[in-house]
């Protein structure tokens, strides 16, 4: 079965099509919203800005010119909205949020035994780093996007790119050291 | 300690392509590289076994933080409606180039991909047989020829079925003295001379009829 592509589903938008909006919104909302919802830890918010950011992909639609493609740029516009959104926010309500995501985890009877599983400290890990680190990992390992995309999508050199990475890394390791999991690594 | 020994600019430059390869977004060419560097390198080949780890439970992660509800879509297509109104824009040359490939199947684009060689050989044929004629005559003539004109004849539309193979629509063709006189369009119908006269609406009707029981066809109409 063949399906329109994006690109071409953005050049209806552009023309004003609503169906083809409803179509890209369909394909690609739930991992915008993943990745937002990565950035900002708050449900409420990152569904608010996901109709935020749809909103912006039908508002500049004619200026997309298939340079990269069309996920890469609605992550663009994603990773905009939230660091906007996040600098809007106090930072105590940060604090509280990260706090308890972390205290959640740590609270929960299930993760204690959880953490002899290397697989659940690991995702624990992954939810404790930085917001840098936390969206590197995400574009490379889940959004599946190229040195060359994840540096279109952050605004970093490509060189920089590797080493954010290398290092996001290096920090889950030591992460899971102090959970009692030695990697061997770095 | 040995692992932190045989540390080279070379093993760091290919350990940090690892996340790109696990995740499958690097260049062949830097995924062939890192491919050798992992046969010949056990410890890189355990740190490799790390990478795939975190890139499991990275999609795990993600994949357990639920979705949007449709609230979401309710309220990105009310701010839509409160946009100002748009005036549909023409797309552009290349958006409509890219619309038209888009809507034609696999099929049918190599169907068109064998109609163009076909255009193509004619018209090179009819080239060399002007230059022949001009070269016999040894003067200047106009370049008719007395052939049948494009729109002399009888005509019916065909969509050809999706699962018809190009051997199936020659073959269909030519069995049936039919040629293709124009197409496809973008709904990917062809227009096919029947007959080179015009003939009775009711011969046509039995053609048609004859024509529409073969599999090769999917649709099937007659056409002024």
């Amino acid at each position: 079965m063949q399906t329109t592509s994006d690109e071409v589903l953005i050049s209806r938008i552009a023309g004003g099509d609503r169906l083809a909006m409803q179509v890209l919104y369909a394909r690609h909302h739930v991992r915008v919203y993943r990745f937002v919802l990565r950035l900002v830890r708050n449900e409420a918010t990152a569904e608010d800005l996901i109709s935020e950011v749809f909103l912006d992909i039908w508002r500049q639609a004619g200026k997309f010119e298939g340079r990269s493609a069309a996920s890469t740029w609605m992550l663009s516009i994603a990773r905009f909205k939230a660091l906007s959104a996040l600098r809007r926010r106090p930072e105590e309500e940060l604090d509280e949020e990260t706090a308890e995501q972390i205290e959640d985890h740590a609270d929960d009877p299930e993760t204690a035994l959880a953490k002899k599983d290397k697989g659940s400290a690991l995702r624990q890990c992954l939810a404790k780093l930085s917001a840098d680190h936390r969206e590197i990992i995400d574009l490379v390992y889940y959004h599946e996007k190229s040195v060359e995309e994840v540096a279109e999508i952050v605004g970093i050199p490509e060189a920089t790119v590797k080493t954010r990475m290398f290092y996001a890394r290096k920090k889950l390791s030591e992460f899971l050291k102090e959970q009692g999991i030695d990697r061997g690594w770095p | 300690m040995n692992a932190m020994k045989q540390e080279t600019p070379e093993r760091q430059e290919i350990e940090e392509l690892l996340p790109w390869h696990a995740a499958g977004t690097l260049s062949r060419r830097d995924a062939q590289r890192v491919e050798e560097a992992l046969a010949r390198d056990p410890e890189l080949a355990r740190r490799y076994a790390l990478v795939r780890d975190e890139l499991g439970e990275t999609i795990h992660l993600n994949e357990t933080l639920g979705a949007p509800s449709a609230r979401a879509l309710e309220k990105l297509f009310a701010k839509i409606d409160a946009e100002p109104a748009r005036r549909q824009a023409p797309l552009n040359l290349g958006s409509r180039i890219s619309e038209f490939f888009a809507s034609l199947t696999p099929r049918t684009l190599a169907l068109a991909g064998g109609a163009a060689v076909l255009a193509i050989l004619v018209q090179a044929g009819f080239i060399a047989g002007v230059m022949l004629n001009e070269t016999k005559t040894g003067g200047y003539q106009t370049a008719s020829a007395p052939t049948t004109a494009a729109d002399a004849g009888t005509f019916a539309l065909i969509r050809f079925a999706p699962q018809a193979s190009a051997d199936d629509v020659t073959r269909f063709l030519e069995s049936n003295k039919l040629s293709i006189a124009s197409g496809p369009t973008a709904g990917g119908l062809y227009k096919v001379r029947v007959a080179v006269t015009g003939i009775p609406k009711a011969e046509l009707a039995r053609i048609v009829k004859k024509l529409q029981e073969d599999k090769v066809v999917g649709f099937i109409a007659t056409t002024d």
